[in-house]
């Protein structure tokens, strides 16, 4: 039976965790958090080994040093597979991990065996953890019993890298429709007996279509996080991504999960905001706390 | 990666700053000023959270209801008389110096009642500037409200209201009898009469006429005295079932139309079958919003047995996320309860629960502040349907949680109740959305969601609940005589 959610309530919920005030000692603990749950991303066809290099460079140190403004590593960088390379060499010795999408991202129309075959070559690369798209074609024309296989075996292919399963929730359109693919991701994990926490996430979006992560849409995330965790016990994570500019935002979510999933689940091995323009704001409203203005874009060091 | 290095994130106080311009003591608002009362009493004005007093004001007695009828009266045959469209437009200018001033009257509301400034910030203003926004639309399209009837305004009108929505309240009342083109004499409760004389302020400032609303302060006696005034030709009424059907008496032998808004005991049914995630977040509104001082509160909880276990862990995970305390911080989910009285009433009943045999669930562990009247937000499982708490409105923040097995089940318990005023269906299933709904004996039926209120959408109950409708076209017919055009 698939689980039903009521869009109503939903967005109400969603809204009202967005009027939460975060101010001062709060804000500030809070936009560092943020960044640290940062997965620092460049998915453009212009890409190239140079970008690559400077966004890892900006992963490792989010904040330049003249500003004096303690700042913490982001979590991830993540890149198409080509570039694992550049940013492996970029990241070395470096706390922050490289996150590749796979499985023809972000339509993930190609064959299976090809999806399966770029997972493989991302992980062999050196990518920590794997961004895969499920097949919404699949999933709208109802089968989800074939999404579900798919997930596993894409797990497999990832073999010791972290998942994350990116629904792409603006094509499933209905609040249903988004809690039944994280349902597949929850069943497609319910065979392993040794999943660890935070070793597959629930992922909204890709970022090329719009609208990505609405609140209510991660809310729906959370709450299918949420019943995984009271029927197994293990906590999966879980990353919105898409659309998320403003720290504002960020802070909305972060309430929504401290909310929903409780304060322990506020750490970056089991929650990830998937951005780019995102670390600009966060670092200028640091900038703010500390010194009471806004600073310019142009101050902050952007890539 | 571990979970080492999780930095324990909480919300650090928002207290909303700003503070309203509130007088040492009030007079009664009559024929457009502040006057002293001609009963030379007054009484305080506490706040709940605090205990302190916030001012004192004027107790109205029978001489002070004396001139605000006539008051009312001589302004109404002018008002009556202006042109529709120029009441629209003081009701227009009210509305928009709601909003003007929506900051400062929302913190008057939480420090003098004690709700929580989220809810006085998004609900209770909005909504107050949206019943004169809604009203001001009316009031010259009065004779296409009721084809074939020429409309007329009744006279004065008597208005008491309730200390749960202060201003809301009194924006209920107010803005269809002006609409209408009658004048009126208001009383707002005695525990929170601050924001009424505030709306007071604004009337002066759009220059409303003197005397077409009259506020007059003071307790119950102040409340019989206008009831009994000869020259009041509609009473309007919100609170409780007693003074309610006191008030009914009175008026027995008078050709006076009555509208009524009591109290409740409001069902909140879930099926198995509902979006449960959303079921539970509809639950804590429904009574826990406000601090359950809702006459619509959804106080009765009925899940589906098979479902009922999941469903309560649910519920008491979600209840220990609630934030009680101080009302006026930006991040406070429930507030003080409006006074000692009222307290008392609520802690009596949830004594009477436990006596009775049901068990208590009350997990919200930060402790509560020192001054002031605070109940945490509870519920209680293993009620039956006998129990006094499911039987007895508390208006406070306790749910009683009871099963059913059948739709004919829930159907059967939730009307046993004297009250009937919501209630509330939770289920993904269309046709059992209708089948339910229609066989509730309740004024309002919430689909899968709950505590939505607008102006357009009447409000009011059946039963023991009360009579006759609030917001609507159904709302404005109380205020008006309608005569056959024909005739």
């Amino acid at each position: 039976m698939p689980t039903p959610v009521d869009a109503v309530m939903l967005q109400q919920r969603a809204a009202q965790l967005g009027r939460r005030s975060i101010k001062t000692t709060s804000k500030a603990a809070a936009l560092q958090m943020a960044v640290s749950m940062l997965d620092l991303t460049t998915l453009e066809g212009a890409d190239t080994p140079g970008q690559v290099r400077a966004l890892c460079a900006r992963a490792k140190a989010p904040c330049p040093r003249d500003l004096g403004i303690d700042v913490p590593p982001v979590a991830a960088a993540c890149v198409y597979p080509r570039l694992v390379p550049a940013a492996v060499e970029a990241l070395e010795g470096s706390p922050v991990r490289i996150a590749s999408v796979a499985t023809a991202f972000p339509s993930g129309q190609s064959s299976l065996d090809l999806r399966l075959k770029e997972t493989q070559a991302a992980v062999g690369a050196g990518a920590h953890e794997i961004d895969m798209v499920i097949s919404r074609g699949l999933f709208l024309s109802g089968r989800q019993r074939d999404v579900v296989d798919e997930i596993r075996m894409v797990r497999a292919a990832a073999g010791d890298a972290h998942l994350k399963v990116i629904l792409e929730t603006g094509e499933l359109e209905t609040a249903d429709n988004i809690r039944r693919g994280a349902d597949c991701v929850l069943e497609a994990v319910a065979s392993e007996s040794d999943l660890g926490h935070g070793e597959v996430f629930l992922k909204t979006s890709t970022g090329k279509v719009s609208p990505a992560a609405t609140p209510s849409s991660v809310l729906i995330l959370l709450e299918a996080a949420r019943a995984h965790y009271r029927s197994t016990g293990i906590r999966l994570g879980v990353k919105p991504a898409g659309g998320i500019r403003r720290s504002k935002q960020a802070l909305h979510l972060l309430v929504m999960v401290r909310e929903t999933l409780g304060p322990h689940w506020l750490t970056p091995a089991l929650f990830r905001i998937g951005a780019s323009s995102l670390l600009d704001d966060l670092v200028r409203q640091l900038i703010k706390l500390r010194s009471g203005r806004y600073a310019s874009l142009d101050e902050v060091g952007i890539t | 990666m571990s979970n080492s290095g999780t930095i324990e994130w909480d919300y650090a106080p928002a207290p909303e700053r700003i503070r309203p311009d509130i007088s040492d003591e009030y007079g009664l608002f009559i024929d457009g000023a502040f006057v002293e009362p001609e009963s030379g009493e007054s009484f305080k004005t506490v706040n709940p959270a605090t205990g302190q007093t916030i001012a004192r004001v004027a107790s109205a007695g029978a001489a002070d209801v004396d001139k605000a009828v006539k008051a009312a009266k001589a302004a109404g045959g002018k008002w009556s008389r202006l042109k529709p469209t120029e009441r629209a437009k003081f009701l227009f200018r009210i509305a928009r110096r709601l909003q003007e001033c929506a900051r400062e009257l929302a913190v008057l509301e939480t420090m003098d009642g004690g709700k929580p400034i989220c809810e006085s910030r998004d609900v209770d203003l909005p909504l107050a500037a949206q019943h004169f926004f809604y009203h001001a639309g009316w009031a010259d399209k009065l004779q296409w409200a009721f084809p074939g009837c020429t409309p007329r305004p009744r006279g004065v009108c008597g208005q008491i209201i309730p200390w749960n929505f202060p201003l809301l309240m009194a924006a209920w009342k107010i803005a269809p009898a002006l609409a209408c083109g009658n004048t009126v004499v208001l009383k707002p409760a005695e525990t929170t009469p601050l924001t009424a004389l505030h709306l007071a302020r604004v009337f002066q400032e759009v220059d409303l006429p003197p005397g077409v609303v009259n506020i007059l302060t003071g307790a119950g006696e102040t409340g019989a005295a206008i009831v009994d005034h000869p020259g009041v030709k509609k009473i309007a009424f919100t609170g409780s079932t007693d003074v309610g059907r006191g008030i009914m008496h009175a008026l027995a032998s008078r050709d006076v139309p009555l509208t009524l808004e009591l109290g409740g005991k409001s069902p909140n049914i879930v099926f198995a079958d509902a979006a449960i995630d959303q079921a539970v977040e509809g639950v804590v509104s429904g009574i826990w919003f406000n601090q359950g001082h809702v006459c619509c509160a959804g106080s009765r909880l009925f899940v589906e047995e098979s479902i009922v276990e999941p469903f309560v862990a649910a519920l008491r995970e979600r209840m220990g996320r609630l934030r009680v305390g101080d009302p006026l911080d930006k991040n406070t989910d429930v507030g003080a309860i409006n006074s000692r009285e009222q307290l008392n009433r609520i802690e009596a009943l949830v004594a009477c629960g436990q006596e009775e045999g049901a068990i208590l669930h009350e997990i919200n562990d930060d402790p509560l502040p020192k001054r002031g009247n605070w109940h945490r937000p509870c519920f209680f499982t293993g009620v039956e349907p006998s129990h006094v708490i499911a039987r007895e409105e508390i208006f406070g923040p306790v749910l009683s949680v009871m099963t059913f097995r059948t739709p004919q089940e829930a159907l059967r318990r939730a009307n046993s109740t004297p009250y009937g005023l919501a209630a509330g269906v939770w289920t993904d299933k269309g046709s059992k959305v209708f089948d339910i709904a229609g066989a509730l004996e309740a004024g309002v039926v919430w689909c899968n969601t709950y505590n939505k209120f607008d102006a357009a959408s009447p409000f009011g109950g059946c039963k023991a609940s009360g009579f006759g409708r609030e917001g609507g076209r159904h709302g404005l017919r109380p205020y008006l005589n309608l005569r056959s055009s024909g005739a």
